[in-house]
């Protein structure tokens, strides 16, 4: 008898090696690695079959095609849809070419964008801005007028704001696949091309909210948690509850003690694994509606770890040490009974001497 | 007199009717190949002669029909993209419309050879004329037993489709154009896979050209060896040329390849030379998407060896001081036209076609037709030029399908030959703005 065992393959992403499966993807593959060699992924979305390839964002280079065949390939390539072979060696961001291109893209996918991430509800857990944030420029070099969109209703539940969209097709894929009838799609072409009904049809089923999830920018948001918080604010949990329509597993996103918007669990990578209907997602709005089972894993690198994590990472120097501790609390005796706000605990006002390590 | 292959008999009146074309000698090259020859002995014929493929990229049309997967019980399909909407380029159009049943004879004789029992050709949706004379022919090759089922008494059966496009130049990609033919959005594929192992409802299928498929018959009737020994190197056969822009006789020319550029230009069999009183001033070789050529290096190499019309001899220099054959459509400039208009106009173009899918294209073009726009118009920059390089070069190699170099190469080419009327474009805009004002400054006027 044979090993039915598929031999593995093994794979050099900027110089790590790694053992993956036949009709893996580089993109997987460098996955498989870190999040420190995976590229960027704005159209790309696992759970969604013929996704990909859209953004050019994940463009790597491939060194050596194989071992049998060790010629470079002449074009960047993307790496969400190239199949690995032995022997590969793909360059990421290693390669002063791919990272040219990478900022190209940056670029590109911003010529039309708002950039009104202060007022985006999106901001925070925005693909696009994290992108930006790593392979693109500070400053645009676009003068002309960027494409608008008057705001689109679709429904009772979810709001489109062509004007932010990036075209990835995500929600295209996501209603052809989880939904039974799709009702929206790519009109036009170029860069005159939107996500539309068409006849502003409202997107009426039971899944219709997964596109939010889906949606690498804010152009697909959710109407009943538009403008009302920053997620930097919120605390995720995940939570369950027996529901007919869909699994039932969701985030739950707390500010206080109100539960302020319901999402489907994302893995680390962003990408939703079990699509949630819309009566988890829209009308159980309170705690009583779920079994918390507990904090959802956040990544320190998100916006919602932000400044809970570092004080390991950022060593004060000794002047700042020394301030701190030179530092004397002013003793307020004001009276805040009046004021409408929530007294801290005592202890929360003692100051301590960071320590160095 | 140079060898005619495809338009030989195209004076001929009525050749567009089976029985004149029947008068001289049409489908006895599907007689041959029907009654003597296996499927794979024509592909080796065809891959002798090692046509190029005519459509643009010049990949072998041979080694694509032998790439074509073949799995059991699977459909296989030969589509002929006659979507022909290049710039400058109108030889499938005027080959279709003449010629009906060359093309016909060509797609059984393709199809045999791939095996393929159903076959289509997707003509460009504005040429529905041209689509009614297609219809026409079938009905009348179907009539003569020519096609339907049991050809010939072969027992080959083929059903020939003619579908009229939408209209768009990316639906002649080839994977755009499967995708239109399916009823979808034409949005390109992205490869691999390829049409050869899924194509078509996801079936292996060829993609080829009208003129690459119209020289099948003449292989079959003479060889191709024959068909080999006619131009030079791995430039083979006959080219249909779309010569177009200033000189004296525009239209449709069938070359060997190999005749110097100088030749085509200039001799009275073809173009004619450029019309009278005026100076070569620059040449689009072969359709908008190439890059385009200054005259001194249009006619000549850099080593000063003349400029062939051949595949080769084009893309010499690569994009430094070359272009490329393309689809063959030759425009002429000359000393009165505006490189920094006729630029916006292609971007123009490359900015309304863009199927809009993937992101250096789609906002890429559109950017580039702006910049361009805002030159030509008088309120340029100097920055700008060197901003077009750029956008262009990451627009470039970056994109699902060609259309997204086919944008960025005549923006690139245009600034590296003529950087100096770009500048001057942007620093006198008062003079560059006047209604048919020229830039007449330093250049190689031929």
């Amino acid at each position: 008898m044979e090993d039915i065992k598929p031999k593995l393959l093994k794979v050099t992403i900027d110089g790590i090696l790694v053992e993956v499966e036949p009709g893996t993807t580089i993109l997987q593959a460098a996955r498989k690695i870190g999040p420190s060699v995976a590229p960027p992924a704005m159209c790309y979305y696992q759970p969604l079959k013929g996704s990909g390839g859209k953004c050019r964002a994940c463009l790597v280079r491939v060194a050596a095609g194989s071992e049998k065949d060790p010629r470079p390939m002449p074009k960047l390539v993307a790496s969400c849809l190239t199949p690995v072979q032995d022997g590969m060696v793909v360059e990421n961001e290693t390669n002063p070419q791919v990272v040219e291109a990478r900022k190209g893209v940056v670029e590109f996918l911003l010529l039309n964008h708002p950039l009104d991430c202060p007022v985006c509800d999106q901001a925070g857990e925005c693909d696009l801005q994290n992108f930006t944030f790593d392979h693109g420029l500070a400053t645009t070099r676009y003068e002309e007028d960027r494409r608008t969109f008057e705001k689109q209703d679709i429904g009772p539940y979810v709001q489109l704001h062509m004007t932010r969209c990036i075209l990835c097709y995500r929600c295209v894929y996501t209603a052809d696949q989880i939904t039974n009838k799709r009702v929206h799609g790519v009109l036009n072409r170029g860069d005159a091309s939107e996500i539309g009904t068409y006849i502003e049809k409202a997107i009426d089923n039971d899944f219709s909210g997964n596109v939010i999830d889906v949606c690498p920018v804010g152009a697909l948001t959710d109407k009943t948690y538009r403008f009302k918080n920053r997620v930097w604010f919120t605390k995720p949990v995940d939570a369950h509850r027996d529901c007919p329509t869909c699994s039932g597993n969701v985030t739950l996103w707390y500010r206080g003690e109100e539960v302020i918007r319901v999402t489907a669990r994302k893995n680390e990578w962003g990408e939703v694994t079990e699509f949630i209907c819309n009566t988890c997602r829209f009308e159980k709005k309170k705690t009583s509606d779920w079994t918390i089972e507990g904090p959802t894993k956040i990544s320190r690198a998100s916006v919602i770890s932000a400044n809970k994590y570092r004080a390991d990472e950022i060593k004060p120097t000794f002047g700042q040490r020394l301030a701190a501790a030179e530092y004397k609390p002013i003793h307020d005796e004001r009276d805040t009974s009046q004021l409408n706000i929530r007294q801290l605990p005592p202890e929360r006002f003692v100051q301590t001497v960071p320590s160095a390590e | 007199m140079a060898t005619k292959i495809l338009t030989e008999h195209v004076n001929v009146p009525g050749i567009e009717t089976f029985d004149v074309y029947r008068k001289q000698g049409g489908y006895t090259a599907l007689e041959k190949a029907l009654k003597t020859m296996t499927p794979e002995a024509v592909v080796e014929e065809v891959k002798k002669a090692g046509v190029r493929g005519r459509g643009g990229a010049g990949f072998p049309m041979g080694m694509k029909w032998s790439f074509l997967a073949k799995p059991e019980g699977v459909p296989r399909y030969l589509v002929c993209n006659a979507d022909e909407s290049e710039p400058g380029t109108f030889k499938d159009h005027y080959l279709m419309k003449n010629l009906p049943h060359l093309l016909i004879e060509g797609m059984i004789i393709s199809s045999f050879a791939l095996g393929a029992n159903k076959s289509f050709i997707y003509v460009r949706g504005e040429l529905m004329y041209v689509i009614r004379i297609l219809e026409k022919a079938i009905a009348e090759a179907k009539a003569k037993g020519f096609l339907g089922k049991n050809i010939l008494g072969s027992g080959y059966d083929l059903e020939l489709v003619v579908q009229p496009g939408g209209g768009a130049y990316i639906c002649g990609e080839e994977t755009a154009l499967l995708e239109s033919l399916e009823g979808k959005r034409g949005n390109p594929r992205n490869k691999p896979p390829f049409p050869a192992v899924k194509g078509l409802y996801q079936c292996p299928t060829v993609v080829n050209n009208v003129e690459s498929i119209a020289t099948t018959p003449w292989i079959m009737n003479n060889g191709g060896d024959a068909y080999a020994a006619i131009g030079i190197g791995r430039s083979t056969g006959t080219k249909l040329i779309s010569a177009s822009g200033h000189i004296n006789k525009p239209g449709v020319y069938e070359i060997e390849l190999g005749v110097p550029v100088e030749d085509f230009l200039y001799a009275d069999e073809w173009c004619g030379g450029i019309r009278p009183g005026h100076k070569f001033k620059a040449l689009v070789a072969g359709g908008s998407s190439v890059p385009i050529l200054p005259a001194n290096l249009a006619l000549k190499l850099e080593n000063g060896d003349k400029r062939l019309m051949t595949y080769e001899s084009l893309s010499e220099g690569g994009f430094k001081t070359g272009t490329m054959l393309g689809s063959g459509g030759f425009i002429v400039f000359d000393e009165t036209s505006c490189i920094v208009r006729n630029t916006w106009n292609f971007s123009r173009f490359y900015h309304h076609e863009s199927c809009g899918q993937c992101s250096p294209c789609r906002e890429g073009t559109g950017w580039m037709e702006k910049v361009l726009h805002r030159i030509e118009y008088g309120h340029g920059h100097q920055r700008d030029v060197d901003l077009l390089v750029d956008v262009a070069s990451k627009i470039e190699g970056n994109t699902i399908c060609p259309l997204g170099d086919a944008a960025a190469w005549p923006v690139a080419s245009a600034i590296r030959h003529f950087r100096d009327e770009f500048l001057w474009h942007i620093t006198n805009p008062q003079e560059a703005t006047q209604p048919g004002a020229v830039y007449r400054g330093e250049m190689a006027l031929v």
